[in-house]
């Protein structure tokens, strides 16, 4: 395997400063390596591959000028189609939206860009971030580069893709519900949910505005922090951002996790549907920090059972109310019709998919006059007990720690019939998204199958830095091999 | 319908009415977004992915917008609400580039204030339930058919106005009848105009106004069934909407039919209401909490400062300028046009008030309808009619070449009132010699008028001034004109 490909963000920037590689090498790499795999993991929509080899020049001619970097100079980055590129199609990858080029670029990817990174392309997803698998794509799924008869998990399927098939060293994705963790979960690799508010929403299609949080994917842990790092901080553009700095991630890294007070979830171990490979690994990585020199604490999150529905009516209420600026008037699909409210209903009935129907349908209907209080108040209720378990929790402990998702990657088809079973998928990760705390998953080993598992670590608002230092002492002590392999794997031999 | 039979009806019923009037202010920026406020300019021109809805983009909230929600309240008397909320109002059309507006719902920022107005002599007080912000919607032009979106060939539209901060001031149904309807809103307009957070022009749209209007049985308490009227763009329509909505409402009951809750669209040219199928079928916006948007949380040190730096509202200039010997209906014409601060600016400047307020109600006034603008743009500051006035006082000119000067002032002529009557020779004939000789000319020229002066008549003086005057193109001190003749003729 290419070195430039395995490397990690951190490895690729070192690389560049020795004078072992420069930023077009390193683009170049990538781009070959989309062109020779994505047929079979289909993790891109868009690859602007002109414009990275642009970025990667510019970065190799200002390196060879002594003029300052930005902290990702020359490292590729995949980005999720819900962030608006502008003049770059961003489809969030809906029909709706098939074509459209935005007229600005989202504050993640203005930072990106500032910090020098070299934006490879956009990732596919589920439509408008709705669905656990990446099968929700108008443009088709994704496949997990660990089996190719599986899903990378979803929404954000291609940017956990993409950094598993070794076609970029980072990802950004969002997650509303879990949209980063599970499929970092699924496809073995580190996902970060921050603490809502931490990175500026600005130029983010919204799915569910109260929710939704864009955060970055590697197959490391200090590569997540790096990308983090740099698309932190306050966005006067948001007005939901945290008026603050973005926070030192790197810094504390390295310190391990002696006397941490590391919280085991009792809830989320003794759920029915958990795999039992799944809760092996879990419950082997638990007992790792333990003699890592955490300090082991029972906790209970007494109304995590309640987290789903009430997310299941919080998140479409938003989405119905979101979605409605798809109406054919001003950009993207327009179906033509007699009248302006025809054309409307027929744009959206060609448009959009199922499951995104499924939740407009279900948030008006829960919007509505009559139903408002028995509804949206109540989930509302039900975030803030939520909210409280977690607080109770962290007066005992620095992190709490679970499984990601109940179980690892399944097969394309499995659960499109059934939404329940795929909402399913988000049980553990719908908890923190409702308190607004940030969370992140590590991969910690295979199940039987030899499919990745991810441990979920979850920390208090803004404990950002706490969490990537517990799963770094775990990263380094596991040290596992980040490149996909396994009977049906991307890497495996061609029969 | 026989005349007797409509009185009679009159007297049976009594009207209920309550107004909802949405002030668009005049903001450097847009509600939520730093797109520029103004009027004209090519379509689309002033918008940007926040105000034209783009996918990604987000509101974030103007605070001079807050500031002016918060100083009307306070003008209004309101509790200012220390926490109050943006909700979304849901609901497809195609001029809302989200398909929802941004709007106070249940948690508005100005709550319970009251209005003074005075009809007939009487004085009323009007309770205002609330002063909440909002969004204003883009325009849609429907090309085609009626004018209307029904019917159309296409529609086109344009968002410039799309994001304009509006203010809703809605009033208790407190209101009985179109003059009590009329002066309230003459009266709010006055209080924005004091303010100066818009222009509130009603004829623009800047001020816009909606009538909810429901009879009911006199002396009975419990409401009727309301209407909502819109469309009405001046003080006048809006009297004129409401007394045929209060007729219309008559002979619907009187007939014992119900009266129909709808929104009914007042047809200026007509004259009528008409139902009015749109949007407002929709009835449920399916209103929640703009999860966009934080809560907005004046501080309180903040609302005493604008309640401290408050200016003088109309009722108190009314009394003020009153007090200055100005009669009631000139004071009213300073007030509800917004010439008051000109005229403040002018006194300030040392101007005499009876005559600075004359050039202002009768020739400004005058001028701008003559020219089809609205006096409060009328190019004129304090200090040039100071000076005008003060070449009044001083008899450089007459009252009739003060309104010409006046007039080039208006009309963008540079150098200031004095330098303009200086260069058009204007300045007044206020020399006796001067005078004296003209006087001699025109008795001399008309000995008959003269002779009928000498006999008695006094009326006669007349034609030989007026001939004073022509002789001196108007440049004559008719004062003096009057004083030479009477000496001349009654030595």
């Amino acid at each position: 395997m290419h070195a430039l490909l395995t490397a990690s963000a951190p490895e690729l920037l070192a690389l560049q400063e020795a004078g072992d590689a420069s930023a077009v090498d390193i683009a170049r790499a990538h781009l070959d390596r989309i062109a020779a795999t994505d047929d079979r993991v289909h993790a891109f929509l868009h690859v602007t591959a002109d414009a990275a080899l642009a970025a990667a020049a510019d970065v190799d001619r200002r390196r060879a000028a002594g003029e300052p970097l930005g902290p990702l100079a020359g490292v590729p980055v995949a980005v999720k189609d819900l962030f608006a590129t502008c003049g770059v199609p961003t489809t969030a990858g809906s029909r709706i939206l098939e074509g459209h080029r935005p007229v600005y670029d989202a504050t993640v990817v203005a930072r990106l860009h500032a910090a020098d990174a070299v934006v490879l392309g956009k990732t596919n997803m589920d439509e408008f971030a709705m669905g656990s698998s990446g099968e929700n794509s108008a443009y088709g799924p994704s496949r997990n580069p660990w089996d190719l008869d599986r899903v990378p998990g979803g929404s954000s399927a291609g940017s956990a893709a993409a950094v598993a098939a070794l076609q970029a060293p980072l990802a950004v994705g969002t997650d509303t519900g879990g949209s980063i963790r599970q499929p970092a979960s699924l496809s073995g690799l580190v996902g970060v949910k921050p603490t809502y508010g931490l990175v500026s929403r600005y130029g983010m299609f919204a799915f569910a505005s109260s929710l939704d949080q864009a955060g970055p994917f590697a197959r490391d842990v200090a590569g997540a922090a790096l990308a983090l790092e740099v698309i932190a901080g306050h966005d006067p553009l948001d007005s939901t951002s945290i008026p603050q700095a973005a926070p030192d991630l790197l810094a504390g890294l390295e310190r391990g996790v002696e006397g941490l007070r590391v919280g085991v979830v009792a809830e989320f171990l003794a759920t029915d549907g958990l795999a039992p490979g799944v809760k092996a690994r879990v419950e082997d990585a638990i007992q790792r920090l333990g003699k890592l020199g955490a300090e082991l604490v029972d906790v209970s999150l007494p109304h995590a059972q309640y987290a789903l529905p009430a997310y299941y009516v919080i998140a479409p209420s938003e989405c119905s109310s979101n979605l409605s600026r798809y109406d054919g008037v001003r950009y993207g699909l327009r179906v033509p019709a007699e009248t302006a409210e025809q054309m409307m209903a027929v744009t959206r009935e060609a448009g959009f998919g199922r499951e995104v129907k499924r939740r407009i349908m279900i948030g008006t209907y829960a919007l509505s006059a009559g139903y408002y209080d028995a509804y949206y108040v109540s989930a509302q209720r039900v975030r803030t007990l939520v909210t409280r378990d977690f607080a109770d929790a962290y007066r005992r402990c620095d992190v709490l720690v679970g499984p990601t998702a109940p179980e690892t990657a399944f097969r394309l088809g499995a659960k499109t019939a059934d939404p329940l079973s795929m909402y399913l998928n988000d049980v553990f990760s719908i908890p923190s998204s409702l308190a607004g705390a940030p969370a992140l998953s590590l991969p910690v080993g295979a199940d039987e199958r030899g499919l990745p598992v991810g441990l979920q670590i979850m920390a208090p608002v803004l404990g950002e830095a706490t969490m990537l230092r517990a799963a770094r002492a775990l990263e380094a002590d596991l040290a596992l091999d980040p490149v996909p392999s396994g009977a049906n794997a991307l890497e495996a031999p061609r029969p | 319908m026989s005349t007797t039979t409509s009185v009679e009806q009159a007297t049976r019923y009594e009207a209920v009415i309550g107004l909802e009037v949405h002030v668009e202010l005049a903001t450097r920026t847009k509600m939520f977004c730093g797109c520029a406020i103004g009027f004209g300019g090519e379509p689309n021109s002033r918008t940007c992915p926040v105000c034209l809805g783009m996918p990604g983009s987000l509101p974030v909230v103007n605070g001079a917008a807050v500031e002016s929600a918060i100083r009307l309240g306070l003008a209004l008397g309101c509790e200012i609400a220390p926490t109050s909320q943006f909700h979304r109002k849901n609901y497809f059309y195609p001029d809302m580039p989200k398909d929802y507006q941004i709007s106070q719902y249940d948690v508005p920022i100005c709550l319970r204030g009251e209005l003074r107005i005075t009809v007939d002599g009487r004085e009323r007080t009007i309770g205002i339930t609330r002063v909440h912000m909002e969004e204003d919607t883009g325009k849609s032009l429907h090309v085609g058919g009626s004018g209307r979106i029904a019917g159309s060939d296409h529609s086109l539209v344009d968002y410039n106005r799309a994001g304009i901060p509006l203010l809703e001031v809605v009033s208790e149904p407190d209101l009985r009848s179109a003059e009590e309807a009329r002066a309230y809103l003459a009266e709010l307009r006055a209080v924005v105009l004091a303010l100066g957070i818009s222009d509130a022009k009603l004829e623009e749209g800047s001020m816009r106004c909606d009538a909810n209007v429901s009879l009911r049985p006199v002396g009975h308490t419990v409401f009727g069934t309301r209407v909502e009227v819109k469309n009405m763009n001046s003080l006048r329509s809006l009297g004129r909407a409401i007394d045929h909505e209060i007729e219309r409402q008559t002979r619907v009951l009187t007939a014992g039919d119900p009266v129909v809750q709808e929104t009914r669209h007042w047809d200026e040219d007509a004259g009528v209401t008409s139902p009015l199928r749109s949007k407002e079928s929709v009835d449920d916006y399916r209103y929640f909490p703009d999860p966009d948007l934080l809560p907005v949380e004046p501080d309180a040190d903040w609302i005493d400062r604008l309640r401290a730096e408050l200016p003088e509202l109309p009722a108190v200039t009314r009394a003020r300028l009153a007090g200055l010997g100005l009669p009631a209906p000139q004071v009213a014409v300073l007030v509800d046009t917004g010439l008051v601060r000109v005229l403040d600016a002018a006194l300030a400047a040392g101007a005499a008030p009876a005559l600075a307020a004359n050039l202002l109600t009768n020739d400004l006034v005058g001028w701008a309808a003559a020219n089809g603008t609205d006096p409060a743009d009328a190019p004129l500051t304090g200090a040039a009619l100071a000076e005008l006035v003060g070449l009044v006082a001083d008899g450089t000119l007459s009252t009739k070449l003060a309104r010409q000067v006046l007039e080039a002032v208006l009309g963008g002529e540079p150098g200031g009132p004095r330098a303009i009557a200086e260069a058009r020779g204007l300045v007044q004939i206020s020399d006796t010699a001067e005078l004296e000789a003209v006087v001699a000319r025109v008795v001399a020229a008309d000995p008959a008028a003269a002779q009928r002066v000498r006999d008695g008549n006094a009326k006669a003086i007349g034609a030989l001034v007026g001939a004073v005057m022509r002789e001196t193109r108007g440049r004559a001190n008719p004062r003096l004109v009057n004083e030479l003749l009477e000496r001349h003729l009654h030595p």
